[in-house]
């Protein structure tokens, strides 16, 4: 009796290591196109709120077609962080973000096998990264309100993993139409940052304009990076007005300010920021 | 009267004095101590206690008063049996929740007994010592740290100066509600499987005697000691690894206790229990999916009933006057797609009427036929009396505003409170119904309201003196496509997948106050983006809530001001209360993974 229950433990204990180590190899199910198929729908239903439909990348979840991927470079890698998210990211452990049920096992490796599937080498850039950068802190302009690497300047998003975690489309279309979609915070259930640089005007008591991006909000306070860089902490109930608006704080950057050609060298600079 | 109210009101104070004293001496989860013993050895005079009932009791500055008594018994003895007396009183009488003060809970403003603070679901407190004259004073009495990750839903309880409340992982503890000092903590141990949708949470427990009850995520309702958190019984429901749960506060009526599965995201099929409150033992349970051969069975296709969903997780309201529950249920699973459940589906996104002795189930209303976007109107229905009216009122998920005659469950009025796309006509009974083009596709196309609803299980509430329903709402769009999976048991069977429609950027959230005799929305404050948090209305003329900013705010009821707020340093995913200990007014809600209490200084 005893010796079989010491057997029952040792297998369970070699069970166990086997479960757990299976994260560590190579996807059980690559290369299986009904797995594939199960995990274009358990990407719909988990990922495709951020990760888009297509894994083309939404507002705010990268785009997974890319091969080259900054968090995940195995398939262990990439299970890892489905199951445990990444710290310090909107990306949620599996079963965390309180909508919706987690996933098992077997249902994150079809995400895996899915998202290997619809997977596109990166094309070739075409543009000049040299001559991107030199824009990009030159005539170009982008660095007084932005940062790559910790240069530039700090009322824009920093955009050091933009080119490595948006899409190509997404990216083009922030530079020509930059109030078509605002930056998106992160999801609602930890939602302490709106993060969605908002445009905002107040002006105190004393007559004093303040006008910058709203760095956090809520029906009371304000808390506005004015475009000095200057921080301000503002009441509303303080304030003789207070406007709030969704036309980005950037100016359009139109084909006869920046040509498609220039425009490929910039992207090519973000491309290859986001890449380290 | 005002006499005999406070000579009561100082015995209930002088027993919150011995029951925290007898606690803070008693070693944590040790053996029996001296001070429990005692106890014990008080309780073993009880029946000798109700014996003497007719003695009145008063205790006040001068010490315990000699009662009117009649016999010839020395007075050193008097005094040993008065003291003995005061001590069985204290700690057993007061601290009983009988039927009868539930059906009564007005009568006793101080103490919260039950979810929505009283069998009709209005969330109103009698209390008006917080009020609009003095709420700008309003400040931060304690905050007590559950230690859990996550967010907490939970509606406290508050019974004689001891607040009972939940955590996630279903922890259940007690607080001196003055301080906030524990006096028990319980916590389940979950299995590791366990299969809950959209957080380890739960909403409050249901007291009843003295017992506290509590549904957990593995499907068990069990009965707690309300003095000591220990375990009376503990009962299994049904099986969690396909996907049952329970996250619902209970309803305590008569000698049950009432509550409802939750599952719809497993393709459960939902049922409402009744179980006996002292034993455990079920008495009834109602399938909200009729089976082969009970009316409303042919409105499922196939075998589509099996996992058809309906299942029924937030707290019902009670009528005594018929003896009636009227209990929501939810979404058909699965839930965004509905092929292959061709049919009305009944009885998912209904309202039951249910004999609460038997689980007969007397009528319903179907609010939305066949749902294929997730909005299981689980919200709470209140009860309503007007201009001689017996009226049901709820503010669906779906967008409308129901007023519903809670004799016969005949529609009054569905009225738009929020922005939805999905209904442009109405059938006979005047329910609106569906457009065909709102159909979820593969490809996906955006309807309003999205999936999580124009409100969802957030409780609203309805303050008798402004005659206003007041609720959290929601304007947002979703995409909406199918992801045609098939059944498997305890996995997530949504059959679909929803996206926030871009288009409809950014979201708005609201705190709206209804006219149920119109429908017309009197005010609305718009919150800074949509919260999760429920409503109380009070007889200060205040209506509490909270925002997914962190913020606690008091606004006027009549105009929707908001009068005070503070932060509270995380989102609100709860319903706030009020009480009051020692003759004062307190609030209270959950936020982050604390409990807060409010007061003047």
């Amino acid at each position: 009796m005893r010796r079989q229950s010491r057997a029952a433990l040792l297998s369970l204990t070699i069970l166990s290591f086997a479960v757990a180590s299976r994260a560590d190899d190579r996807n059980p199910l690559a290369g299986d196109a009904k797995a594939a198929k199960a995990g274009e729908y358990e990407f719909r239903i988990n990922c495709a709120l951020c990760h888009g439909l297509g894994a083309h990348g939404g507002g705010r979840g990268p785009d997974l077609t890319r091969a080259q991927k900054r968090h995940a470079h195995s398939d262990s890698d990439m299970f890892q962080i489905i199951n445990n998210g990444i710290p310090g990211t909107a990306m949620p452990a599996n079963g965390t973000n309180g909508q919706g049920v987690g996933m098992t096992e077997e249902e994150i490796w079809q995400i895996i096998a899915y998202i290997r599937s619809v997977e596109v080498k990166a094309t070739a850039t075409q543009g000049n990264a040299a001559h991107g950068k030199e824009l990009f802190y030159g005539d170009a302009n982008c660095s007084l309100c932005h940062m790559v690497e910790g240069k530039g300047g700090r009322v824009g998003p920093d955009l050091s993993t933009v080119g490595e975690s948006r899409t190509r489309e997404a990216l083009i279309e922030s530079v020509r139409n930059p109030s078509r979609r605002l930056a998106w915070g992160l999801t609602e259930s930890n939602k302490e940052f709106a993060q969605e640089y908002e445009t905002v005007t107040a002006v105190t008591q004393d007559g004093k304009q303040i006008k910058g991006v709203a760095i956090n909000e809520d029906s009371f306070s304000v808390q506005i990076m004015d475009m000095g860089e200057q921080l301000h902490f503002l009441e509303k109930d303080k304030l003789k007005s207070f406007q709030k608006s969704r036309d980005s704080a950037m100016p359009k950057y139109d084909a006869d300010v920046l040509s498609d050609k220039v425009l490929e060298d910039v992207l090519a600079f973000l491309v290859s920021a986001g890449a380290k | 009267m005002k006499k005999m109210r406070n000579a009561r009101k100082i015995r209930l104070d002088r027993t919150m004095n011995l029951t925290t004293k007898i606690y803070r001496n008693r070693p944590w989860k040790s053996g029996p101590s001296r001070a429990a013993s005692a106890v014990l050895a008080v309780m073993a005079f009880r029946p000798r206690v109700s014996r003497l009932k007719p003695l009145v009791i008063r205790t006040g500055e001068r010490g315990a008063e000699a009662p009117l008594f009649h016999g010839h018994i020395p007075p050193a003895l008097i005094k040993h049996l008065v003291l003995l007396i005061a001590c069985a009183f204290s700690i057993s009488a007061p601290a009983q929740v009988t039927f009868e003060r539930l059906l009564n809970s007005a009568k006793e403003p101080q103490n919260w007994m039950t979810y929505s603070g009283d069998y009709s679901g209005k969330r109103f407190s009698g209390l008006d010592q917080i009020n609009t004259t003095n709420a700008s004073k309003i400040t931060a009495k304690w905050v007590y740290q559950t230690g859990a990750t996550g967010k907490i839903e939970t509606t406290p309880l508050v019974v004689n100066g001891i607040l009972y409340a939940t955590a996630q992982d279903d922890r259940a503890f007690a607080l001196d509600a003055r301080t906030g000092r524990p006096i028990w903590m319980y916590q389940r141990q979950l299995p590791g499987d366990i299969r809950p949708c959209c957080g380890r949470v739960n909403r409050g427990v249901a007291i009843l005697g003295d017992k506290v009850f509590l549904g957990t995520l593995d499907a068990h309702l069990i009965a707690l000691d309300a003095k000591t958190g220990n375990v009376v019984w503990d009962v299994n429901s049904a099986d969690y690894s396909t996907g049952h749960s329970f996250t619902v506060a209970p309803l305590a009526v008569k000698n049950l206790i009432i509550i409802g599965i939750s599952g719809g995201e497993y393709g459960v099929r939902g049922f409402i229990d009744a179980y006996d409150a002292d034993s455990g033992e079920r008495k009834w349970r109602l399938y909200t999916v009729p089976g082969p051969g009970e009316p409303g069975h042919d409105s499922w296709a196939g075998d589509s009933w099996k996992v058809g969903g309906a299942p029924a997780w937030n707290t019902g309201t009670y009528d005594p006057a018929t003896n009636q529950l009227f209990w929501p249920t939810g979404n058909p699973s699965p839930s965004n797609r509905g092929e292959g459940r061709e049919g009305d589906n009944l009885y998912s996104n209904s309202l039951l009427a249910i004999n609460a002795d038997t689980g007969k189930l007397n009528w319903h209303f179907q609010f939305t036929k066949h749902d294929e976007h997730d909005w299981d109107p689980t919200q709470i229905p209140i009860l309503i009396d007007k201009d001689g009216k017996k009226l049901i009122a709820q503010a669906n998920r779906n967008g409308f505003f129901y007023v519903l005659d809670r004799t016969n469950g005949k529609l009054i009025s569905a009225t738009a409170y929020g922005k939805q796309t999905w209904s442009d006509t109405k059938d006979a009974e005047g329910r609106p119904i569906a457009k065909k083009e709102a159909s979820p596709t593969l490809e996906g196309h955006t309807v309003c309201p999205g999936a999580l609803g124009t409100t969802n299980w957030y409780p609203p509430a309805y303050d008798p003196q402004t005659g206003l329903f007041y609720v959290t709402s929601r304007d947002q769009c979703d995409i909406f496509s199918t992801a045609p999976q098939p059944y498997e048991a305890g996995h997530a069977f949504y059959g679909s997948a929803y996206f926030p429609s871009e288009e409809a950027r950014p979201y708005f959230g609201f705190l709206k106050a209804i006219d149920p005799a119109t429908g017309e929305v009197k005010w609305k404050f718009q919150h800074t983006t949509p919260t999760w948090s429920g409503v109380l209305s009070t007889a200060g003329g205040l209506v509490f809530s909270g925002d997914a900013e962190g913020n606690f705010i008091a606004f006027d009821a009549a105009s929707g001001k908001p009068l005070w707020h503070f932060q509270m340093g995380s989102a609100v995913y709860a319903a706030p209360m009020a009480f009051a200990v020692d003759g004062k007014e307190y609030l209270a809600i959950a936020s982050g993974s604390a409990i807060y209490a409010f007061g003047l200084p």
